[in-house]
């Protein structure tokens, strides 16, 4: 149902909506970026709709709100294991297209391959889903390449104007609110309200389609391999990452207890093959680039039959090197279609 | 909905020395488990280990360790009627199936022993259900061999050739590589044998590649990879090779699979 609102009311059903949900979504983080004196938009905990990053890109994506960073698995006491509490409230998360399509990669990893996992399984079934749209495209994302520009699997819409805030709620749970506010009011009317989506991106991505074992000895990782300084950073912006290490902690005031989490963790650094008696794989920087990339754009691909990769961009945003991800693909393709 | 991440307590019924680095955990556990699957056997503080079944018996699994690591370093200090954490099982294992009826070899390296002891095993008791079976282990030397008391018997009912890389003066079992012995294998029908190879990547390398010389088809040959399997459920990644998870799909593959599995 489509709606069109002032901005009093819409702030109105936010905060409704705030009393039911624990909302997450893009926020401005003023001189908490990487270096001094700069800024990171990061997904946090939202009170009003003002909160909200509307025109940036954020450079970290959604799936902090699903997958924690450190997770704690749960408790030791002794003998004793206790799991800690799941959510309280649902959730609500406002994304831009590229990330709900996302989600269903993460889900693929986390609710398909294998068995359901529990902590991911109880936080995403009590998670909604409100789209943001892109009015322009961003500088270096490639949905319109990747088919994810567009999404119609959203539980709502929500576009902020200078004088109105458009909505479309297709989640009836939260449509029950607008909807009767908007039979006592004139603030809220009925409107049709579509999603604004870019239909063309700067960047603009070809994927190669005969990769294979074959490209493993591919000059191209090694030149991208020899100016990764193996940070990781790609790995945890990126929406589609699922990679995590267990970890045992214990407390230093009491040895008995402690607990056991999950980290992030990427496949990029060292170690992350490394097996006990020191044994690993993938030694080469070059080699983790082939990884990485390879999955992103085909092995992922041939095990679920949907490219894993979105097309946010965020690894070329972040990469500290210049090691554009796009251009690798793009090079990829290129060097198939000469040969 | 099943937390598959909590491991059970279970209890040590058995410790069984090999060797000064590898010991044989006799653990209790009630369940289903085949030779090739692992399960995660952790410590609290000190962590998880994917570690294979090297024995099934009434109530219990057993853990052949070695000691290399973090963990292992850790379960080496706890002794009958200690407890550790595991969760399993995990992975595919091997099919005993696969075997019946054929001439079967069985390649393996040091504590790559392990996962296949339970195959080897069978057909040393059920020797009617293969062709022949035939067991080449190696060890780094005289005293690194696991399982002596099973070569004991496994030496009455097939064929064990047990090799050691090196030995001091005077050794008088067999001494080199197990890729030495692999040429000299005869065949009464080269179709229908079956080739199980585990042990380190290189060993499995240079096996195969003696193997695939008798002209042994690549279907016919198994094979088992050690990754580092940190969740066990395909979802951590760290064991993931090109689109395939090891603890999923594997750790054992038929050749024909196992051979495109490239880090």
């Amino acid at each position: 149902m489509g709606y069109q609102l002032s901005k009093t009311k819409a702030d109105g059903i936010f905060h409704q909506w705030a009393k039911k949900y624990d909302i997450f979504a893009p926020m401005l983080m003023e001189g908490e970026g990487c270096f001094s004196d700069t800024d990171i938009v990061r997904y946090g905990k939202v009170e009003k709709l003002d909160d909200i990053e509307w025109n940036k890109k954020s450079d970290y994506s959604f799936k902090e709100v699903l997958l924690a960073i450190n997770e704690t698995l749960f408790y030791f006491t002794e003998d004793q294991t206790t799991v800690p509490k799941g959510p309280e409230k649902d959730i609500l998360i406002f994304l831009r297209s590229c990330d709900l399509h996302a989600v269903k990669r993460l889900d693929e990893i986390y609710l398909k391959n294998g068995f359901e996992d529990f902590y991911y399984a109880r936080v995403r079934e009590r998670a909604k889903f409100i789209l943001m749209g892109c009015e322009n495209t961003c500088q270096s994302g490639f949905c319109v390449s990747m088919g994810t520009n567009k999404s119609d699997n959203y539980d709502a819409y929500i576009k902020v104007t200078e004088d109105a805030v458009y909505m479309d709620v297709k989640c009836s749970e939260l449509n029950e609110g607008v909807c009767a506010e908007a039979m006592t009011t004139e603030e809220i009317k009925v409107a049709d309200v579509a999603p604004d989506y870019v239909t063309e991106n700067i960047e603009k991505v070809t994927l190669p389609k005969n990769l294979s074992n074959a490209s493993f000895t591919k000059e191209i990782w090694q030149e991208y391999g020899a100016r990764c300084i193996k940070c990781g950073r790609c790995n945890f912006v990126c929406p589609t990452c699922t990679c995590f290490t267990m970890q045992d902690i214990f407390y230093k005031d009491n040895e008995k207890v402690g607990e056991r989490r999950r980290v992030w963790a990427s496949c990029q650094i060292d170690g992350y093959t490394e097996m006990a008696g020191g044994h690993g794989f993938r030694k080469s920087q070059g080699d983790r680039m082939r990884f990485k990339v390879m999955h992103k754009i085909y092995d992922y691909e041939k095990r679920f039959g949907y490219p894993m990769c979105v097309g946010c961009g965020r690894c070329d945003d972040v990469c500290p090197e210049y090691i554009s991800y796009s251009n690798c693909v793009n090079r990829l393709a290129k060097e198939e279609s000469e040969s | 909905m099943t937390n598959h991440y909590i491991p059970q307590l279970s209890t040590i019924k058995e410790v069984i020395k090999h060797t000064d680095l590898e010991y044989t955990f006799r653990m209790t556990f009630d369940g289903e488990a085949k030779p090739g699957q692992f399960f995660e056997v952790s410590i609290p503080k000190y962590g998880e280990a994917p570690i294979s079944v090297s024995g099934i018996g009434e109530g219990t699994v057993d853990f052949t360790i070695r000691r290399v690591g973090k963990v292992t370093n850790e379960i080496f200090e706890n002794y009958v009627g200690d407890k550790f954490f595991i969760r399993g099982p995990y992975g595919n294992g091997f099919e005993i199936d696969n075997y019946k009826g054929k001439e079967l070899v069985v390649v393996a390296g040091g504590t790559g022993l392990s996962p296949v002891r339970g195959v080897v095993d069978y057909f040393a008791h059920h020797t009617g259900e293969a062709v022949s079976t035939t067991v080449i282990a190696g060890f780094k030397s005289p005293k690194d061999v696991l399982f002596k008391d099973d070569f004991k018997f496994w030496n009455e009912t097939i064929n064990v050739i047990q090799t050691v890389d090196s030995a001091p003066e005077g050794y008088e079992g067999p001494v080199g590589m197990v890729t030495k012995y692999i040429p000299d294998l005869k065949f009464e029908n080269i179709e229908n044998t079956a080739f199980i190879c585990v042990g380190p990547p290189v060993m499995i390398k240079f096996t195969v590649m003696e193997i695939l010389k008798l002209g042994v088809p690549e279907k016919n040959i198994w094979v088992s990879n050690e990754r580092k399997m940190c969740c066990g459920l395909g979802k951590c990644g760290h064991c993931k090779i090109g689109s395939t998870y090891i603890c999923l799909d594997g750790p054992v593959f038929n050749y024909v699979d196992g051979k495109e599995l490239i880090d």
